[in-house]
């Protein structure tokens, strides 16, 4: 039975990484191995620029979301109770129920609002992205560092406040480095998630803004590609070292 | 301030009637303009205050009032407004009508068309219908799976674990993609039937309702499986070994000690698919064909097919009330209730 669910998870990701060096364009036939669609995927200047506009929110959103998220946890785990607690906890999370194309929606309507008011942000697409991406994620990474909070031994923190260090230093000096996994682990997944967004970045894009899933979206409406085979075989290697070398890393460190 | 309201056609109009004297809100932003240095040594004085504590709480806070809170209430808003054509193409819901009377306009419209008409109450059943189905199934393979894995000895279980999120890591889109690739006309699934002679013509497997539910389970599966591992995880075996002793069959055993041991599990399992599937756009698009209209798709159409955001806006927020929010507070209750019980 457990053989049979790995199977189901494995066996789809598998037929992509084989038909990626398939030579022909058809899955029907197997007619050799070859690099082909490779190549025509690193010469294709559009797919190029939507990955690195991709990267480039991705990397910002998960940075921005991560000290956010880390200023928000702090507030749930540490903070005592203040006016309003229950409503800050319930509006950080909420985001994680909301539909995509809400989500999506609303975040338009709202920058359409402020553009007709401030005009700002005028059309630069990737900006809307970004502070959508932001909201998006904010949720996951908080709830991962309040985890790891919620854990940690609360006396060492407070020793060091007794012998003087300022909450500031304590932050820094104890804290940071203890929940420094659940920091990653977060900038990690919002990373995943920012790039792997199609809907909201469909609403919000400005003319000019085009993300990898936005372009791999509109090519699978048309159906099967083996240049997006190769594509998904490249972000899988490049996604699963990542997983893989954070395991490592946080394994070792137990050790 | 006298209040009128009134019901026309399908709109409400509330007129707020002397609601503020223009003259004496000038007035007083000219006082304000000359205090304005005591307003601002007030502010300073504020500002020295304010604590760490309260920075540290006031930059979530406000980000999320501004990106998530104000574009909920704007999309209220625009629920009951009027679609016309212009940019935005929506009608202001409140007006100044000669000059002190403010005209407060809900177009009800929006809502009423999404109760009479055929085309969304087909959208949310089919919604609705894929939701369930795919959330049944996931059940249906996540429990066994999660009952393995907890059973196994400690040392494969992190590994196993592991390797149930690792495909989750990947791409969304290139998960829904695999699909594509085994279940179209001249996929693999067909390709192979066909190779063995099982059948002649390709089957039907992709675009409609069976294909949407399968690629739901296949990306919600891992959200399933955690829940229901942390429950089953701390079942004690040896109540399963006394229910043998005293003579059940596995099937009373498992039914009446495994799964009402588990039901936290089962429960937010549940939710943690059933709500994301409710409004999932992506997998039905792809997957699921023209006649799969789900709620996501309808809501997408209508706004990059039709223009009409009031229609758009109406619908995500019935969405919302009718069935995303219901869900969300029966499982904190149930959440609450387990707390108060420990």
């Amino acid at each position: 039975m457990l053989f049979l669910g790995y199977l189901f998870l494995y066996f789809p990701l598998i037929c992509i990484v084989v038909y990626s060096f398939n030579e022909s364009r058809l899955i029907s036939t197997w007619t050799g191995f070859s690099f082909k669609w490779y190549k025509a995927l690193v010469s294709n200047p559009i797919m190029l620029r939507a990955a690195l506009t991709s990267l480039k929110v991705a990397c910002l959103s998960a940075t921005v979301s991560v000290i956010l998220g880390i200023m928000a946890a702090i507030v749930i785990t540490r903070f005592k109770r203040f006016r309003g607690k229950t409503l800050f906890v319930g509006a950080i999370t909420a985001p994680l129920v909301m539909p995509e194309v809400v989500t999506g929606l609303s975040l338009l309507m709202l920058f359409v609002g402020m553009e007709k008011i401030f005009g700002w942000p005028s059309g630069s697409g990737t900006t809307t992205i970004i502070i959508a991406h932001i909201t998006l994620t904010l949720p996951y990474v908080t709830m991962l560092v309040q985890a790891r909070l919620q854990d940690l031994d609360k006396s060492i923190e407070e020793a060091a406040l007794d012998l003087g260090a300022s909450p500031l230093k304590v932050f820094f000096v104890i804290t940071l480095p203890m929940i420094s996994p659940a920091i990653i682990l977060g900038w990690l997944l919002a990373f995943a998630l920012s790039l792997d967004d199609v809907v909201i970045a469909s609403f919000v894009a400005g003319p000019g803004a085009t993300t990898l899933p936005m372009i791999v979206f509109s090519g699978l409406r048309f159906g099967i590609s083996p240049e997006i085979n190769a594509l998904a075989t490249i972000l899988m290697a490049v996604l699963s070292v990542g997983v893989l070398g954070f395991i490592v890393w946080t394994y070792k460190k137990k050790i | 301030m006298r209040r009128v309201a009134r019901l026309h056609r399908f709109n409400i109009l509330i007129y707020l009637i002397d609601i503020v004297d223009l003259p004496k809100v000038y007035s007083v932003f000219q006082m304000m303009y000359r205090i304005e240095e005591k307003v601002i040594a007030v502010l300073l004085k504020i500002a020295k205050k304010v604590s760490g504590h309260d920075l540290i709480i006031s930059i979530p806070a406000v980000w999320i009032f501004l990106f998530f809170i104000c574009p909920c209430l704007i999309l209220i808003q625009i629920s009951f407004s009027e679609s016309i054509i212009s940019s935005p193409p929506y009608t202001s819901i409140v007006d100044w009508i000669s000059g002190n009377i403010l005209q407060v306009r809900l177009n009800l419209w929006n809502y009423m068309v999404l109760l009479t008409d055929e085309m969304y109450r087909q959208g949310l059943f089919t919604s609705l219908l894929i939701a369930a189905t795919s959330t049944f199934c996931c059940l249906l393979i996540g429990f066994p799976m999660a009952y393995a894995i907890a059973r196994t000895s400690e040392k494969y279980r992190n590994i196993l674990l592991m390797l149930v999120v690792l495909p989750f890591w990947t791409s969304f889109l290139i998960r829904v993609y695999a699909w594509i690739m085994l279940l179209s006309p001249c996929g693999f699934v067909n390709n192979m039937l066909i190779k063995f002679q099982l059948i002649d013509a390709p089957l039907p497997l992709m675009n409609n309702s069976f294909a949407a539910c399968i690629g739901i389970i296949y990306a919600y599966l891992p959200f399933m499986i955690f829940p229901l591992y942390s429950a089953v995880e701390k079942i004690d075996y040896s109540l399963i070994e006394a229910a043998y002793d005293l003579g059940s069959s596995p099937a009373t055993a498992f039914f009446s000690i495994v799964v009402p041991l588990s039901a936290p599990g089962i429960y937010a399992g549940s939710a943690l698919v059933f709500v994301p599937a409710i409004g999932e756009f992506v997998i039905p698009e792809l997957l699921g064909g023209a006649q799969t209209l789900t709620i996501g798709r309808l809501v997408w159409n209508e706004f990059f097919g039709n223009m009409s955001w009031p229609t758009a806006a109406s619908l995500s927020i019935m969405l919302l009330v009718f069935v995303v929010l219901p869900i969300i507070f029966a499982q904190k209750r149930r959440e609450l209730r387990l707390l108060s019980r420990d």
